[in-house]
């Protein structure tokens, strides 16, 4: 373990701002991506009870 | 093995095995990841050179890895859907397509951010980033040109086609770092040589890689279950009373 403080854990030793925004949007990506087809499941089942 | 594969290469069969599998493919991905970021965050140490920038490598690389099998994977469920003109092998291709654009976002995404500390520019005319650039846009052009065409059959041929003539950039975007001179580094990881990592940032990197294809198997399955229901909605014939209502029902 290389970090001596919570904050210099955040901070990732001046690279914080590039380090977390990768992680972060990454992390954005894959939740929205897994919430989209979510809700696009959920569409197509109640559209799919309408048809037949 | 007593399974008759056959009977999945129905739709309606391969509907409830997919649903089966997802939560599987989600539990494993949701564990790798979180080992992988754990290993990249606290176990792995800061680098010498790059300080802690280096991290970003922990999605870039997998991310990067992920843009280039997925199209690879679609392409190939497309030219099984030409070669045998199956609808489940289309809807395979269909599904997979959003999630490589977004992995290839990802990747050119974290790129920048790394590429701004490391070489001093988030962007660089160079041949690994162009190509994967161009990555990008072929999925668009997938997508958007099935989007453009109504009659499925035809919408499913044309994105298959695409997506094939379009591997052709695969082999470059691999082996851009060897065949012109670029800024972006060369393979840090190839089968031929010892890795030029340490082993614990290296154990990282694969963890994350093996979460990536597992979270990618759980959303394409969990896609192509969407695909099916929209698709196979039209009624029966049988339950119909005139042509004229499926038509509507389309």
């Amino acid at each position: 373990m290389q970090w001596g403080s919570v904050s210099e854990f955040f901070a990732m030793g001046g690279y914080g701002l590039y380090v977390w925004v990768s992680f972060g949007v990454t992390a954005l990506c894959m939740f929205g991506e897994v919430l989209a087809v979510w809700r696009r499941h959920a569409a197509a089942v109640a559209e799919s009870r309408d048809v037949s | 093995m007593g399974i008759n594969w056959f009977k999945y290469s129905s739709p309606q069969a391969f509907h409830p095995l997919a649903g089966k599998m997802i939560p599987w493919f989600s539990v494993a991905a949701g564990l790798l990841i979180i080992i992988g970021l754990y290993i990249g965050f606290f176990v792995a140490p800061t680098d010498f050179q790059q300080g802690d920038s280096y991290r970003i490598i922990f999605v870039h690389v997998p991310a990067a890895w992920m843009s280039m099998f997925l199209y690879v994977i679609m392409a190939a469920w497309a030219g099984v859907g030409l070669g045998l003109n199956a609808r489940p092998s289309f809807m395979m291709a269909q599904a997979i397509a959003p999630t490589g654009a977004m992995f290839t976002f990802i990747a050119l995404l974290t790129g920048a951010m790394w590429g701004k500390p490391t070489w001093g520019a988030w962007w660089v005319w160079d041949a690994r980033l162009t190509s994967e650039l161009i990555l990008l846009f072929q999925y668009i052009g997938i997508i958007l040109l099935r989007a453009a065409i109504d009659d499925l059959r035809r919408a499913d041929r044309a994105s298959a086609v695409l997506a094939l003539v379009g591997v052709v950039n695969v082999p470059i975007i691999y082996f851009s770092v060897r065949w012109w001179n670029t800024l972006h580094q060369g393979a840090s990881v190839s089968m031929t040589a010892s890795p030029k990592m340490a082993t614990t940032m290296l154990t990282a990197m694969l963890i994350m890689t093996v979460g990536f294809w597992m979270y990618s198997f759980a959303v394409t399955l969990a896609r192509v279950r969407c695909v099916i229901l929209d698709r196979e909605r039209q009624p029966m014939w049988g339950n119909q009373t005139s042509i004229q209502e499926v038509a509507e029902a389309r």
